[in-house]
Parts: C-alpha cells; sequence; structure tokens
C-alpha cells in the first residue's frame, strides 16, 4: 500500500524534519501540537528546510512554497489524524507526556493504523502498553537532520509485528530511507551509546581537560566523525540530551548514565544549543 | 551593520570573513580555502551563511543561486555576493 498522509504529532526539531521530509519526497504531513505559535513556527522551520535541501543534498528536488505549503496541515486538534495512513509520534521524551498522548492516539486513529514511537530513549514495549494496538506499535529514530540522513534505527517492540514492520518500511522507502531494524531495550543502539560520548564529553570539558573546539575535534579529526559530541548535543538541544539521560539513568540504574552537573546547569540557564543561540557553543545571529 | 552601508563601503570580504570567523571559533581563515572540505563546518553551515547574506547586502537568493559552490569559500562567497549586487544594481 502505498502511504499518501502521515501525521507527525510533536512540531519540534525531529518533527519538522520529518514533515520536511514526506513534503520533498510528494506525500501530505499532517502536523499537530499544542498551540498556533509553535505549528507557524515549525510551518517557517519547514519552509526554510524545503528551500535549502536541494543545496544541501543534490537528489532532493526542488519544490515551490505554495507546493509544500499545500502538503502541509497544521492543527491543534490530534482528531484531524484520522484519516492518517500512518502516525509518526516525536512528542516530548517524558513518560507522562508520552503516556497520555498514546492513550489520546489510540482513541482516535482507526485501529488498523500504525503508530512510529519517535523516541531518544524510552523503551518501545512501553510505549506501546499505553495503547490497545500493541502490534501495531513500532519505534524510529530519526536522526537530525531528518531530510538529510538516509538510514533510519528501527525499533521492534516486544509486540511489534511483521505487518507493522512492513508498513514501515515501505514508508521509508518511498523517503528513500534504509534501515536497520534491532531490538528494544531503552537506548537501543544509537542513544545508549551516542549518550555516553556526549556526556563525558561535557564532564571532559568541565574538568577543563580541553576546550569545547578540541574535543569536537579530536572526534572529527582522529576518528572521522562529520561532527563532535559537543556540537551533537548542541544541535539535538542539551534539554533533549539531559531528558534523555536521565531515562537511560532510571532505565539501567546505572552510574555510567550519571548526567553531567555542566550539561544540567547549561540547561537550568537556558543555554540549551542551537535552538536557543547559546550551548557549549555560541551560535550567532545571521 | 545595513545592507546599505555593507554594500557602499566595499567591504564584502571583510564583513563575511568577521561573520566566519565569529561562526566557526578560529583565527583566520584562507581566503581560498575550502569551508567544507576542511572540515571547520559541515554543509548545514551552509544555509546560515546564505541566510547572513541575504539579511546582510539585501540580496534575493533564488533557487538556482542555491548552490554550495557559491558559498564554498570566501572568496567564493565574495565573488557571489559581488556580482549578484551588480546585477542588482544594473
Amino acid at each position: 500500500m502505498q502511504i499518501k498522509k502521515v501525521g507527525v504529532l510533536g512540531a519540534g526539531n525531529i518533527g519538522i524534519g520529518a514533515v520536511t521530509d514526506l513534503v520533498l519526497h510528494g506525500m501530505s504531513a499532517v502536523v499537530v501540537d499544542v498551540s498556533d505559535e509553535i505549528l507557524q513556527s515549525a510551518r517557517d522551520a519547514v519552509l526554510s528546510n524545503v528551500r535549502f535541501a536541494p543545496m544541501l543534498q543534490k537528489s532532493l528536488p526542488k519544490i515551490s512554497k505554495q507546493e509544500a505549503l499545500d502538503r502541509m496541515q497544521l492543527t491543534t486538534n490530534i482528531q484531524d489524524l484520522i484519516s492518517c495512513d500512518f502516525v509518526i509520534e516525536n512528542v516530548t521524551e517524558d513518560w507522562g507526556i508520552k503516556q497520555a498522548v498514546y492513550e489520546a492516539l489510540d482513541r482516535t486513529v482507526p485501529p488498523e493504523v500504525c503508530f512510529g514511537a519517535n523516541t531518544s530513549c524510552i523503551s518501545i514495549t512501553k510505549i506501546a502498553s499505553a495503547t490497545r494496538r500493541p502490534a501495531n506499535v513500532v519505534g524510529i529514530h530519526l536522526m537530525n537532520p531528518v531530510h538529510l540522513k538516509p538510514t533510519v534505527e528501527v525499533i521492534r517492540g516486544f509486540h511489534t509485528s511483521d505487518r507493522t514492520i512492513e508498513t514501515l518500511l515501505q514508508l521509508f522507502a518511498q523517503l528513500n530511507k534504509e534501515s536497520i531494524i534491532v531490538e528494544d531495550l531503552p537506548g537501543f543502539v544509537s542513544n545508549r551509546i551516542s549518550h555516553l560520548f556526549m556526556n563525558e564529553a561535557a564532564f571532559v570539558l568541565q574538568d577543563h581537560v580541553a576546550t569545547a573546539a578540541q574535543i569536537d575535534a579530536v572526534f572529527k579529526k582522529c576518528f572521522g566523525h562529520t561532527m563532535g559530541p559537543l556540537e551533537t548535543a548542541d544541535l539535538i538541544g542539551l534539554d533533549t540530551v539531559v531528558r534523555s539521560l536521565d531515562v537511560l539513568f532510571e532505565s539501567y540504574q546505572d552510574s555510567k548514565y550519571r548526567c553531567c552537573p555542566l550539561m544540567r546547569k547549561l540547561v537550568h540557564a537556558g543555554h540549551v544549543g542551537r535552538k536557543a543561540g547559546r550551548g557549549f557553543y555560541d551560535y550567532p545571529k545571521e | 551593520m545595513t545592507s546599505e552601508s555593507a554594500k557602499r563601503d566595499g567591504d564584502v570580504k571583510g564583513t563575511i570573513k568577521k561573520f566566519l570567523l565569529r561562526s566557526i571559533n578560529l583565527p583566520d581563515v584562507e581566503d581560498d580555502e575550502d569551508l567544507f572540505e576542511s572540515g571547520m563546518v559541515n554543509s548545514l553551515f551552509a544555509v546560515q551563511l546564505t541566510t547572513f547574506i541575504e539579511k546582510t547586502f539585501g540580496i534575493e537568493i533564488g533557487a538556482d543561486d542555491l548552490d554550495i559552490k557559491n558559498f564554498r569559500s570566501l572568496n567564493a562567497a565574495t565573488h557571489f555576493v559581488k556580482s549578484k549586487s551588480a546585477a542588482t544594481a544594473s
């Protein structure tokens, strides 16, 4: 079945990236968030992404602003997801919020529709338990910036069915994305490991072993990574990274996931990374 | 700096260089150094640089101009701004 209309619940960084990708690949997106202000800001960000996409990746099409707008429906009403073929959820990484959202989704969307839970660290099996369709819930870990990343980590929950996996693979085929399917434990593969890097990099900075630029340079120039751990944390948002570390710590009860005090302090100071203009680095306004 | 003053004082390169150095946190950059291949910035920086150029120099950058080669180095970006400004003025 060709997927034509996808619901995107949560218009933060990843939600914006998902909508950009859908729109660029000719699909319609119904974007749900809690305020018109957030939705307008997401709309502007998607239009900017769409505009610059072909410059950053030549295989992406040039589409007009009007075409992009025609493929986006912005709404604060979750009921508008009722006609979607698939729903991608990326609300805040907070179990209380996720639980309430999934209960509402489950009541609203037809039972055969599958949900892609885009979570950093929360177990997919736990998320699925908030619904009456655990077989239709699958984990997807979209990477930032979504429309420029060719591969997605897909997480099979305890009850996730083969049909759900097939539906998701169909969606990703339409988005020209490859999937790596892994099993479900908090943080999965990517975040369980990457958050240790980011957290320890913050400890190294806190201990005055090196500057932020030096730490990132070691990863980029010695390891050949595209980005260093601190600039990655800034791009994700330090608030999100701290929340994920807290989930990992809570889930494994392992002190290796205790959050670096410097990172938590930056979050309290409002220096949450690129989106705030300040994090481990400063981002001058254009 | 307003778009008019940025263009009038002829220091297009200086203005772009100042923005670059402020963004990449390095003491200097060579005029022809490839910003992206050198690893100083990733390709996403092209978006920041393009937006800065549009706002600072009052240039409208169309879809066909959005090519990474126009923003690959300090010289490339300077040449792009000057050629667009000349085209707008004529």
